[in-house]
């Protein structure tokens, strides 16, 4: 299990790094997916150590995986609105 | 029957503007009418809420009927319901100033305002971690979408931002992530009941603190407020300057005195401080360096919101006094909110009207202006503290606690603080100069000058109830 906790933390710095490091916007956007992604390994992980298997995490992890696709769409809805070629004029 | 008061009443106040959203986007025409009911509604909700904790107490909701840990539960108490009633009042205040502004609007606008409402409203009352963290995502998501409506500039300013809560959202909930593994419980009162001062779960506190310093944009992680806040279309930005920053700062205060209270050492609160004190310096020389009158009241919300981080050295340092000092700060958010939306709506009035926003060029008297320069004379009253104002009473609070514990630093930093506000507010109020104006092309003036008078006003209040108000934040953290 240590082997789990490891590699979430390790994604996690990894992540970190790529979200301050890159300038490119869809390179961002895959970087904070990752972020989360650790973040739902730990969680899963945690459920599993747990003495009995404990349900909450997995809970958390569903409803986060949701927030995350609808994060991601948002954020990707902005990208395409700030490459768009009239971007001076106001979006409709 | 009293609890069933405050269940419809807390209900009411996160259903009412997420239907009126619902319909506001089926029907966007619509739009300004669902949001001036939901307005209503929700004002109505939470004084009723403000009088029931006032005469019952704080009170507990499992929603569903399922108790924690493996429901998420709701509290209504002083903290919760004073914030609230500051998000009812600065959201129907800048609303009635959109509909005022009238024409040229999206047609997403109101269904988008509506969601950010119901974010906020949820945030509040909840009291479990990851219900927190799914509210503090829904206030982001409405927010981005409501600075991108303002197109061109703002769409950059908007990403920057974007890009910024999220990262703050995700280091949150790896936070949480580490508190849960180490105590099995997501429940703000069960945490606190179990929570034991060990490594892990101090760098989960660490991690959600550092979260919430990006998303409440405290120096040296505000970097993307001011073009946020000051591109943003301007309810908007009053809106987010007013309350949405005050939802990371309330989550701040609502944690370290709550749940994490045994985490709360003294580098702990002295590194909160110091952070408060860069913000309201670096926010207070910024303001005076700037331009453009909004990217100036942007500024200065980044100085104010640092004045709340001293709570935590000065509750530490205070004794006696400690229960003052993070009042104090919960004051100074309240009477920052109000101020800083009045001062917003009037830089958008000035602006209407003049055509610009440049600092070293407004002037004109005028029945629009003329109000808009009342309210904004009455907020800068609050915001630099005199009396008898709600930041008087908030920095005399914090004043105090410093006094009291002989810690001169912390007072000579909120003195300093409050001469640079001086400063930079004057630089607006030097401005007005008799001369022609041009008749303004806007309708609606007249109700917009008022209603920035109004929040202005409103900003007066906490300091003629002091003693009303130290009750009501009083019932915080007894929740049954």
């Amino acid at each position: 299990m240590t082997v789990f906790l490891l590699l979430a933390t390790g994604l996690f710095v990894m992540a970190l790094y790529g979200v301050f490091a890159s300038r490119n916007v869809l390179r961002r956007i895959l970087a904070l997916n990752v972020l989360s992604t650790a973040v739902f390994l730990w969680l899963v992980t945690v459920a599993r150590l747990a003495p009995e298997l404990d349900p909450v995490p997995h809970a958390m992890v569903l409803t986060g995986i949701v927030v995350t696709v609808s994060t991601t769409a948002v954020a990707v809805a902005l990208a395409v609105r700030l490459q768009a070629p009239d971007r001076g004029s106001k979006g409709s | 029957m009293i609890g069933d008061a405050f269940q419809g009443g807390a209900i009411l106040l996160v259903a009412a503007p997420l239907f009126a959203a619902m319909g506001a986007f089926a029907l966007p025409r619509a739009g300004a009418t669902l949001a001036l009911i939901a307005a209503a509604v929700v004002l109505i909700s939470s004084l009723t809420l403000l009088w029931l904790v006032g005469s019952q107490g704080a009170w507990r909701l499992a929603l569903g009927a399922w108790t924690p840990p493996l429901g998420i539960g709701w509290q209504v108490d002083g903290l919760g319901v004073t914030l609230l009633l500051l998000t009812a009042l600065v959201m129907t205040g800048a609303g009635v100033y959109r509909v005022a502004e009238g024409a040229g609007q999206d047609p997403l606008f109101w269904s988008l305002w509506l969601f950010l409402w119901t974010g906020l409203n949820a945030l509040f009352l909840s009291a479990d971690l990851f219900n927190l963290y799914v509210t503090l995502e829904l206030v982001s998501l409405a927010a981005v979408a409501l600075i991108a409506t303002a197109g061109g500039p703002a769409l950059t300013a908007a990403w920057r931002y974007f890009i910024s809560t999220l990262l703050g959202s995700c280091v949150f909930l790896m936070g949480v992530a580490l508190v849960y593994g180490q105590h099995g419980s997501l429940d703000l009162t069960l945490l606190h009941e179990k929570l034991a001062p060990d490594a892990l779960s101090l760098l989960g506190a660490v991690l959600v603190t550092s979260g919430l310093l990006l998303k409440g944009a405290i120096f040296p992680l505000h970097f993307w407020l001011p073009a946020a806040h000051g591109r943003a279309p301007v309810a908007v930005s009053a809106a987010l300057s007013g309350v949405v920053v005050a939802g990371a700062f309330y989550l701040l205060v609502r944690l370290w005195f709550g749940p994490f209270a045994l985490l709360l050492s003294e580098p702990v609160a002295v590194t909160l401080g110091l952070l408060g004190a860069g913000a309201i310096l670096w926010g207070g020389i910024m303001a005076l360096l700037q331009r453009r009158l909004k990217m100036l009241i942007a500024y200065s919300t980044v100085s104010q919101l640092g004045y709340a981080l001293l709570a935590f050295p000065l509750v530490a340092a205070s004794g006696a006094l400690a229960t003052q000092a993070w009042q104090g700060a919960v004051v100074l958010v309240l009477s920052h909110g109000l101020a800083k939306a009045a001062l917003f709506l009037s830089a958008g009035i000035l602006a209407l009207s003049l055509g610009h926003d440049r600092v070293g060029r407004l002037g004109g008297p005028g029945a629009g202006p003329g109000l808009a320069w009342l309210a904004i004379a009455l907020a800068a009253a609050s915001l630099v503290g005199l009396p008898p104002t709600g930041g008087f009473l908030a920095k005399w609070w914090l004043l105090q606690g410093a006094l009291v514990g002989e810690s001169w630093f912390w007072a000579g930093i909120i003195l300093a603080g409050s001469l640079l506000t001086a400063a930079y507010l004057f630089r607006i109020l030097s401005g007005p100069v008799t001369g022609d104006f041009p008749q303004p092309s806007v309708r609606g003036l007249q109700t917009m000058g008022l209603t920035a008078l109004a929040l202005a006003l409103g900003a007066w209040i906490p300091a003629f109830l002091p003693m009303p108000l130290a009750d009501m934040l009083a019932t915080t953290w007894s929740t049954p």
